[in-house]
């Protein structure tokens, strides 16, 4: 176990190193950051001189290992566009982004989770096939149409919530939350629905088919010879062997949840770390870009060591074959 | 305890959540916040129109871009430099008087090697303090438009400075955040509230403030929200969310027009739009040519006359554009009726003038462009693209955004490119000595006309203003009869307004809330 864990955490380095050379040497192909830090009337000769300062004409190589040996240090730099340091606006947008995923991550489980055993029962009844070919809009449309469509709905024709921003935050020592006032819930809500439909739709369609099979299986068979009434053969013996999977995708789709935050929060202004990230692209800041792309595989790194361990732990196989 | 003091924060949040009633509060919105609250570490257009709302400088532009005497009543020209009389009475924000000690702090930390503003400042040699109310800033010799170039060098409190260690602005290595990056301490008609940055801005009215009842706004809280989706923001105005968005779309104009209680006012915007052909390499990057056929005159008019400037404004900008025949807009000094005159549309001449200078199936050129800069940039590229090709000349389009395609232009790497020019001093000055003059930073065409260097040179030291203004017209002349660019036009600035609110367009695109009238 002991050992197994240590590998894993051996190879989550390694990628971590891969993750962050690569992106490093993308960023010489994402422009000059420094056209966009200096005035239109800075003559070439301050360019250069702030290329210099800022290392930029180093070999990629120094530039990663600069920029390794300075995050060792908890250095992560200032960002070049706002001059703010990048660990410290990380942690200012992070509260927003976790909790516009954690709501979009309740939607996506609770209605597909509902609707897919809506489907799976009552697979003939004109509601489940309308539920499934709306579901089809979910997985084809992209995220920006449907935030957009879903602002003119419900911001300016109805004008029941507002179209864009994060307001009603309450400040609780450094974690700036939404979830306390009416108004912070009005404003997640578009931008969750948004952000939930894609894995809304997956949970909903997997559901349904995990249903479908079970209640094929024979231990449903006998439920229903034992005289069960329907609702406990559905919900305590159908539905419980169904999450195993289900629970699976979701572990694996919250680190998905946070990197497709990326285009919803740009259409709802929400200022999450994904909007950060863009407009740093759009800069070329790249203490943000770098320091961000780290974090991310950062997150993606530990939820699969978690599932890993998890797998480790519930299926024996694994530890038989190791 | 804890939820005693939860239920304490969320009363506070909900309370600070609902201004007065009585008040008149503004909310806006535009793409890219101010980048910093720091007045001379940024030299970019929202960062100055931003800061502007809260600093001064000793002369400002009104809404029509007239030179106004903001924190300086008047002021005098002589040989070696100008004298400034200050406003007196003037306070910044936290109550400390503004001197003439302030002045040559500010300039001594605008020309510092970390601020933005070196460039527009090196003007001033040094400030002289003759009173506490009487500056007199030193040129090296005459400088005719010298407070053209002041307009956004803003005025800070030295005491406030020091006393916060922000005497200079930071600087690329600075490893923490300075104090005035999220905190000001200005003179202007509105303080800082609260600053969360790409988030909310808020300013209040300073009652304090000079020109108190001197001008007609009467905004007493105004609340900047950025919001980067175009289509966001258009929504977020046509839900009445916000007020006045500065930069809708130009597709969306229609639309808001439409919309009950919204309106869309344009402008010529001073920026003008055109292409560059580099003349002075010897052999093109890009063609199949050998040698560089942009040193023929005939080839550059030729390309002048292939582009139809007036389809392109028809088409391409739906009508929000005014075509033109130089590379600086009307409002700008320099600019005449005449000048400005598109040079026309006339393929078949176009390709008769190629023929003559032995291209008569014309040649290949790659065309480099900006696709997230200007408006409508890209399309403007490919319509190019198109009527080039019918005088025979194939051109590729590298349409790139514009952190790449800068540095291009920068490091003299392209063959023919676009590029856009605003003029923040109004003066054809700015024009020549980054375009035209042969050593000029953003003179990527290696035109090189020693008149054209001699004038850039004579006009920043000529006080007749007859004389000058003669001299930067020649200028012009020799520039449009020898074609080293390809102007297409000016761009139309459009902002949308609710009618709630009176708000003057400003040819800078910059937001002047003192003139802004709540109804």
């Amino acid at each position: 176990m002991l050992f197994f864990i240590l590998k894993r955490l051996a190879q989550s380095v390694l990628v971590m190193a891969v993750v962050s050379a690569v992106s490093f040497s993308l960023f010489n192909f994402v422009g000059d950051p420094v056209n966009n830090m200096v005035g239109q009337d800075a003559t070439r000769e301050q360019r250069i001189e702030i290329r210099q300062q800022l290392g930029l004409d180093d070999p990629i190589l120094t530039q990663y290992s600069r920029f390794i040996g300075n995050m060792v240090q908890g250095d992560f730099g200032l960002s070049y566009r706002i001059k703010r340091p990048v660990d410290e606006l990380i942690f200012e947008r992070l509260p927003a982004t976790l909790e516009l995923v954690f709501v979009s991550a309740i939607i996506a489980l609770v209605v597909g989770i509902g609707l897919g055993i809506y489907t799976g029962i009552r697979r003939h009844a004109w509601a489940s096939r309308a539920v499934l070919s709306v579901s089809l809009i979910g997985v084809s449309l992209p995220t920006f149409i449907i935030g957009i469509a879903l602002i003119y709905i419900f911001a300016v024709h109805l004008r029941w919530l507002p179209s864009s921003g994060r307001s009603g935050t309450v400040d609780l020592g450094g974690w700036k939350t939404s979830l306390l006032s009416i108004d912070g819930w009005r404003a997640i809500i578009l931008p969750a629905i948004t952000l939930s439909l894609f894995q809304l739709t997956l949970i909903l369609r997997l559901v349904r088919a995990e249903m479908l099979e079970v209640m094929q299986t024979d231990f449903i068979k006998f439920a229903r010879a034992r005289g069960l009434s329907e609702r406990a053969i559905h919900f305590r013996h159908a539905l419980r062997n169904t999450l195993v999977p289900v629970i699976t995708i979701i572990g694996l789709n919250i680190g998905g949840l946070i990197a497709f935050s990326v285009i919803t929060e740009t259409v709802f202004q929400w200022p999450g770390t994904g909007l950060m990230f863009i407009q740093a692209v759009d800069f070329v800041d790249v203490p943000i870009m770098a320091a961000y792309l780290v974090f991310v595989a950062l997150l993606f790194v530990i939820i699969n060591l978690v599932v890993d361990i998890l797998y480790f732990v519930v299926d024996p196989r694994i530890r038989l074959g190791n | 305890m804890h939820f005693k003091k939860l239920l304490a924060v969320s009363f506070a949040a909900l309370t600070a959540a609902s201004p007065a009633l009585a008040e008149n509060v503004l909310r806006w919105t535009s793409q890219g916040d101010a980048l910093t609250m720091d007045p001379h570490s940024q030299n970019e257009g929202p960062t100055i129109a931003m800061n502007g709302q809260i600093y001064e400088s000793l002369v400002t532009r009104d809404a029509d871009l007239k030179l106004q005497p903001e924190l300086a009543e008047s002021w005098q020209a002589g040989a070696d430099g100008w004298t400034f009389t200050l406003r007196k009475g003037v306070k910044f924000h936290d109550g400390a008087d503004f001197t003439a000690e302030d002045v040559v702090f500010s300039f001594e930390r605008a020309k510092h090697e970390a601020s933005d503003y070196k460039e527009q400042a090196k003007n001033v040699v040094s400030v002289e303090v003759i009173d506490d109310y009487t500056v007199k800033l030193v040129t090296d010799g005459p400088n005719p438009i010298l407070p053209n170039q002041l307009t956004s060098i803003y005025m800070m409190d030295k005491g406030w400075s020091e006393a916060n260690n922000v005497t200079t602005p930071q600087d690329f290595k600075a490893k923490e955040e300075t104090y005035a990056v999220r905190n000001a301490n200005g003179t202007g008609p509105f303080s800082l509230v609260s600053r969360a940055p790409d988030e909310l801005t808020v300013l209040a009215r300073n009652a304090a403030w000079w020109g108190e009842g001197q001008f007609p706004g009467n905004i007493d809280r105004i609340e900047y929200r950025p919001i980067t989706n175009a289509a966001t923001r258009v929504a977020a105005l046509l839900s009445g969310e916000v007020d006045f968005v500065l930069d809708p779309p130009l597709q969306d104009l229609k639309r808001i027009e439409g919309a009950d209680g919204l309106g869309v006012k344009t402008v010529a915007q001073i920026r003008s739009i055109f292409f560059g052909m580099d003349q002075g390499v010897d052999k093109l990057r890009s063609s199949d040519v050998d040698g560089n056929p942009f040193k023929d005159a005939r080839v550059r008019e030729a390309f002048n006359l292939a582009i139809d400037k007036a389809a392109i404004q028809r088409v391409v900008m739906e009508g929000l554009s005014f075509p033109t025949g130089m590379i600086t807009p009307p409002g700008v000094l320099g600019n005449t009726p005449e000048l400005d005159a598109s040079y026309g549309f006339d393929a078949a001449k176009a390709k008769a003038l190629l023929a003559e200078a032995g291209y008569p199936n014309g040649f290949s050129v790659q065309l480099d462009c900006p696709n997230n800069r200007y408006n409508n940039d890209e399309k403007i590229c490919q319509a190019a693209v198109a009527m080039l090709a019918k005088i025979g000349v194939n051109v590729k389009l590298d349409a790139i955004p514009k952190a790449q395609h800068f540095p291009k232009i920068q490091k003299r790497e392209s063959d023919f490119y676009m590029l856009g020019w605003g003029v923040p001093t109004l003066d054809s000055h700015y024009v020549f000595s980054y375009l035209l003059a042969s050593n000029g930073s953003w003179n990527a065409t290696g035109y090189a006309n020693p008149r054209v260097d001699e004038i850039t040179q004579a006009i920043t030291t000529e006080i007749d203003i007859e004389k000058r203004t003669a001299m930067i017209d020649e200028a012009w002349q020799l520039v449009k009869a020898e074609m080293p660019y390809v102007p297409i036009h000016h761009q139309v600035l459009a902002w949308g307004i609710s009618n709630k609110v009176d708000i003057p367009i400003s040819a800078d695109d910059a937001f002047r809330p003192r003139f802004a009238v709540m109804k």
